[in-house]
């Protein structure tokens, strides 16, 4: 309970208080670039928090953890959900016709929307109601979580200029969270409905 | 502390000035860091006194400015010009300069001399982005860009010196670089060692980095999307929070087509973009 409303009161407060700076053109030069990155990457990070957290929990044996990590997922789809609006508002004037454009022509943008589908589909999955109908098929729908982590990756790299050093640390670290999934993986592609 | 610089003010412009602070701390100057806040926090490092800039090539009367020759050879004047950077957001600034066209006068362009090869200082040692590709975006330095030799004639084309009256902070370029209004921002080279005249066009270091992306001509317009993002529109850096911002249709040639256009007459622009 403790550990929940600290989770909530750093996350949310942070989105809250970042979003209340940028109003005040209090977030650098560029408060429309800074607010759209700040939630991009907040979205990025709470995803690799979310594939730290079983292997994590595994080794020190802290059920705690677990119990914190589909808090942690829904703060990944929230901060996911600002970032395109914000993107949307503040960089394409709510102009739904420029958002389809961008959408269809722009390779990185397309990426990053698929990683938000899958986003979308665990965070709507995620209630304990859901979880009971799914029954065993839950598990299969949640595994895309690895796929999202490559898109959203390819998203961000794809949308640097020039940089090579955070996406570089960004790849090592999420391949080798994918890494410890690799008999996880190899058992349910073994054993995939054929 | 910045030098106060001696020069005539500009006419009256309609266009509202981007704030100094912004100007100063929103920088595209990877020999500093990647993010655009790096320039600001890191460029103290770069000595700009004594410094030596060399015009040589195709010239009758190769020459060497050095930091005081910068501010006293030519009568400096304000221009405040739109910059329009590539990744499609805009600043309107008040920079300090002269004509390159003066300068080049002065170095007698030979009749076989077509472009102009520009060259931004290399110094590892004050310069952290270029002692590490990881910091310096990968790219290849010294940082080199180019004109035509009629672009680089044309009256807009300025060699600044200073913003907002004072000589320029080390960030934006110090202490000199060019400044061509109708063209992408990375066009406008900082921190210039070399102005080298030649007879074929010049290699340009976003052209090595990326050819599909960024051509050698840069010119704006908004027709001709980058591959990543429509440059049809373009957000005005300007003070404001979130709630107050300002974007604004992309102007051909950034708004100076009376003045430039000609020198693209019967050129497709899709094609040399």
């Amino acid at each position: 309970m403790i550990v929940k409303c600290a989770i909530h009161l750093i996350l949310l407060g942070w989105a809250v208080s970042v979003f209340w700076l940028a109003s005040q053109d209090a977030l650098g030069a560029d408060p429309v670039k800074a607010i759209i990155h700040f939630y991009g990457i907040g979205a990025l990070n709470l995803l690799v928090l979310t594939l730290v957290i079983s292997p994590a929990a595994r080794k020190f044996k802290l059920s705690v953890l677990m119990r914190q990590r589909r808090l942690i997922g829904l703060y990944c789809f929230a901060y996911a959900c600002m970032h395109i609006i914000c993107y949307w508002w503040l960089e394409l004037n709510f102009s739904p016709a420029s958002f389809v454009d961008e959408l269809v022509k722009r390779p990185y943008i397309w990426l990053g929307m698929l990683g938000f589908v899958i986003l979308l589909t665990l965070a709507a999955t995620s209630p304990h109601k859901a979880k009971l109908r799914l029954g065993r098929r839950w598990q299969t729908v949640h595994n895309f979580i690895y796929l999202a982590s490559i898109l959203v990756w390819l998203h961000f790299f794809l949308s640097r200029k020039a940089d090579i050093l955070e996406p570089g640390l960004y790849a090592l670290t999420i391949l080798l969270l994918l890494s410890f999934r690799y008999r996880k993986l190899q058992r349910w592609y073994k054993n995939r409905p054929k | 502390k910045l030098q106060t610089l001696k020069y005539s003010k500009s006419r009256e412009s309609e266009l509202i000035l981007t704030p100094e602070e912004k100007v100063t701390t929103y920088n595209n100057f990877y020999e500093f860091g990647t993010a655009k806040q790096d320039p600001a926090e890191y460029a103290h490092t770069l000595t700009v006194n004594p410094w030596q800039v060399e015009i040589t090539g195709l010239v009758e009367n190769p020459l060497k400015l050095n930091y005081e020759d910068l501010f006293n050879t030519f009568d400096l004047e304000e221009r405040i010009y739109r910059l329009r950077c590539v990744e499609a957001w805009s600043m309107v600034i008040p920079w300090v300069g002269f004509s390159l066209n003066k300068l080049l006068e002065k170095a007698q362009p030979k009749s076989t001399a077509q472009y102009v090869a520009f060259e931004t200082l290399n110094r590892p040692s004050e310069m952290r982005g270029q002692s590490s590709r990881f910091i310096g975006g990968n790219i290849s330095y010294p940082y080199i860009e180019g004109l035509r030799l009629d672009e680089a004639m044309h009256p807009l084309t300025l060699m600044a010196v200073g913003l907002y009256g004072k000589a320029l902070p080390n960030q934006n370029g110090a202490p000199i670089r060019l400044v061509v209004p109708w063209k992408y921002g990375f066009k406008s080279i900082k921190s210039v060692v070399k102005i080298h005249l030649t007879a074929t066009q010049p290699q340009t270091t976003w052209n090595l980095a990326a050819a599909n992306e960024y051509g050698f001509y840069a010119n704006v317009n908004p027709k001709v999307d980058h591959p990543r993002w429509s440059q049809a529109q373009e957000r005005v850096i300007t003070s404001g929070g979130i709630f107050n911002q300002q974007h604004q249709p992309t102007q051909m040639f950034n708004g100076y087509a009376q003045e430039v256009a000609h020198l693209y007459k019967d050129m497709d622009l899709t094609k040399y973009f």
